[in-house]
């Protein structure tokens, strides 16, 4: 994919937009507006620019609990996002099937093989007129790439030549636990050639060069010709979640030798140099992303808790009948209809 | 095997009559203690699992132990529950007792089949010559509004395999003693502590651990008795609270060990007060209230004026938070079954 000036600033305008809603989730949590929240500081270009890079009308992502990011690149409405940290509902309140983002995956690794599952089905629905397939794109962590399903969907994937994007942000921390603690030698991306599979390394905080990475990997899948895992190293600049105290673990000095250069500020010296942007378009970035903040704030601010018998609604398509008499005592005792 | 009668547990050295020594703590002060002070009495003993070392777990159950014991024998493995478990078990074939952590009670399930066809089998599978002294930690149940899978009750999972054994306190003290009983045993022992209590403060008789198998009347009452683990057994006491000022006399039974369940207690309390109602945050179908009730049925059949009720969770995913509230027995709900059992009138 070759960037013209207006993909630059878009990217631009996605990052400061993701920043923005990403602190000031962290802020909810403290006014206790929300009661729990998982930042994606520091993960701002490996998430916009991989989201940046799906087809939302033919391909599918498989987010972890972390990727407010992607969600908010392939345009899912922010409220009904956030709407999981505010414990409104589990998976989020968007459409999974339209905004073509599975619902929020609490276990990790959860969902890894689902994106297997997918691009294979995919496959057997036959590909497109031009003769490529939809992508299927999944997300986990270094943390997660320690799990038993991780190996299962790598080789599976690649035996079926799948068309997925393994998309791993090593952010350096797995909670307390530091990459190299979960994968001896720090690279993911290694494994790959182990299940016969291509695969990148990617610096996770040059946007543009996330952008290019997932779109060949992309491209490689969207052509039959199997999976590719694209790793993105970057840096959890924040706690694990907004209950977490990294100090336990990790020195501020620490944090500033690891973090390297902020991916959003280093973005705009970029498009500076390079000419593509000036000072006023960086500020009018800024405004927006703070407006749209506010109202993203205000959604979340007047999204009422879902109804109790919504609890019943959705374990079926087809109810049976001791559900249905526990519904039916649920509102009799708790809502005394 | 089973009995509490093994020698060399702290508890059961102190000398009789020695000067109390009662200390205020919380539930997470006590499980610390227990297991500084088992790392302390058993070389062989050894805590791992996610993020217990430096950081001292999530709940901060594990925190100090590396400081103290070292990251030979207090230390977080990769993230994987299932290397968790199953490491356990070859730990154990070569002498080790892992006390292994899963961080919430929703992520033992990635770990069901070592726990299940390895943990509770092999024993079995050696003809006794290779026991699982196994005590897995698992932070449990709901009410603290978390994420998806942080809030669940896996007691009738776990109970259902053979192999296993289940227990849950519902105090510090029951906590700090029943930790440092189960790391004692030979046998695998699921120990689900609710965390909704960590932080909930209680005496601790560090000397005197009472009675470590079976149940426990924590309070009297003739009308009916609540049965309940966990969590569950502070609101039952608030609702025998509430009862009381309407005259009716509610006795409480922390059911303590779900696995094996101290049927003879359960007879005991519910053939004096001839009614019983079993709460669980559980979903109620095929929850253990049907083996607590099944139970009942078969030694206080004569004697029960009514049928056995149960309130508890529903059948349907643990919810998120704005509805845990709904889905969790609440005081209405148990005063609602009280109700159904004290008015129940035969045909
Ligand atoms: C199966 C499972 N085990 C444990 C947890 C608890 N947990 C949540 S996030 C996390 C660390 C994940 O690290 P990583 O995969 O690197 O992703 P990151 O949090 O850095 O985005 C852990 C242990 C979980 N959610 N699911
Ligand atoms: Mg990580």
């Amino acid at each position: 994919m070759n960037l013209g000036k207006d993909q630059l600033r878009e990217l631009y305008r996605l990052m400061v937009a993701v920043r923005q809603l990403d602190r000031s989730a962290v802020s909810w949590q403290r006014q206790g507006l929300i009661p729990g929240y998982a930042p994606e500081l520091g993960q701002e270009a490996a998430q916009v620019g991989s989201g940046y890079v799906v087809d939302t009308t033919r391909d599918f992502v498989f987010p972890t609990y972390r990727e407010m990011g992607v969600a908010r690149a392939m345009g899912v409405d922010m409220v009904e996002y956030m709407s999981t940290h505010k414990a409104t509902w589990h998976g989020g309140l968007y459409n999974p099937a339209e905004t073509r983002l599975a619902p929020i995956q609490a276990v990790v690794a959860g969902s890894v093989l689902h994106a297997v599952g997918w691009a294979h089905g995919a496959r057997l629905n036959g590909p497109a007129d031009d003769g490529t397939y939809p992508v299927a794109m999944t997300y986990f962590g270094d943390g997660a790439s320690s799990q038993g399903d991780i190996h299962e969907a790598m080789n599976f994937a690649a035996v079926m030549k799948a068309p997925v994007v393994f998309f791993v942000q090593n952010n350096g921390w797995a909670i307390s636990v530091p990459t190299e603690r979960q994968v001896a030698g720090g690279s993911v991306a290694a494994r790959a050639a182990g299940y016969g599979m291509e695969s990148v390394q990617v610096d996770g905080d040059d946007v543009v060069a996330v952008v290019e990475a997932t779109s060949r990997a992309f491209a490689h899948a969207r052509e039959g010709n199997g999976p590719v895992l694209v790793e993105a190293m970057t840096y959890r600049r924040g706690p694990h979640s907004t209950s977490d105290d990294p100090g336990r673990y990790r020195t501020l000095d620490e944090e500033r030798n690891d973090a390297g250069e902020d991916p959003v500020e280093r973005f705009r010296r970029q498009l500076e140099a390079d000419g593509v942007a000036d000072a006023a378009f960086f500020a009018e970035a800024l405004e927006a992303a703070k407006a749209e903040e506010e109202q993203v704030r205000a959604g979340v601010e007047a999204l009422g808790s879902r109804p109790g018998t919504e609890m019943f609604d959705y374990v079926f398509q087809e109810s049976t009948p001791a559900l249905d008499e526990q519904a039916r005592q649920w509102r009799e005792e708790s809502e005394h209809v | 095997m089973y009995k509490d009668n093994q020698e060399g547990t702290t508890m059961e050295m102190e000398p009789a009559g020695a000067a109390v020594n009662v200390v205020e703590m919380s539930m997470q002060q006590a499980l610390n203690r227990a297991l500084m002070e088992t790392l302390e009495r058993d070389p062989k003993t050894l805590v791992f699992g996610e993020d217990v070392g430096r950081l001292g777990g999530v709940f901060r159950i594990t925190d100090g132990l590396q400081a103290k014991f070292g990251s030979d024998r207090v230390f977080d493995t990769p993230l994987a529950e299932s290397g968790i478990l199953g490491m356990s078990v070859g730990l154990a074939m070569a002498g080790w007792h892992s006390i292994p952590e899963v961080q919430f009670d929703g992520f033992a399930y990635p770990a069901i089949n070592q726990i299940v066809c390895q943990i509770g089998r092999m024993n079995y599978r050696s003809r006794g010559i290779m026991p699982m002294p196994i005590t897995l930690r698992v932070p449990s149940f709901g009410g603290i509004r978390a994420p998806e899978h942080h809030g669940e009750s896996l007691e009738a999972l776990f109970a259902h395999v053979p192999g296993l054994k289940v227990v849950s306190p519902s105090t510090p003290h029951e906590a700090y003693h029943q930790l440092k009983y189960a790391a004692s045993r030979p046998d695998p022992v699921i120990f689900m502590e609710p965390k909704s209590r960590y932080w909930q403060k209680g005496e601790v008789d560090l000397d005197n651990a009472g009675e470590r198998t079976g149940s426990a009347v924590v309070r009297e009452g003739k009308h009916a008795t609540l049965v309940a683990w966990g969590a569950m057994v502070s609101r039952c006491l608030q609702v025998a609270e509430l009862a009381a000022e309407d005259g009716i006399e509610l006795e409480v039974l922390d059911l303590r060990w779900l696995k094996p369940i101290d049927a003879e207690g359960l007879a005991a309390s519910v053939s004096k007060t001839r009614r019983a109602v079993v709460v669980h945050e559980a979903p109620r179908t095929s929850g253990l209230g049907a083996e607590v009730a099944a139970i009942i049925n078969e030694r206080c059949f004569r004697t029960l004026r009514a049928p056995v009720e149960r309130v508890t969770g529903f059948d349907v995913p643990y919810p998120s938070g704005d509805l845990e509230d709904e889905y969790i027995p609440n005081i209405d709900r148990i005063l609602f079954g009280i109700q159904r059992v004290l008015e129940y009138r035969r045909g």
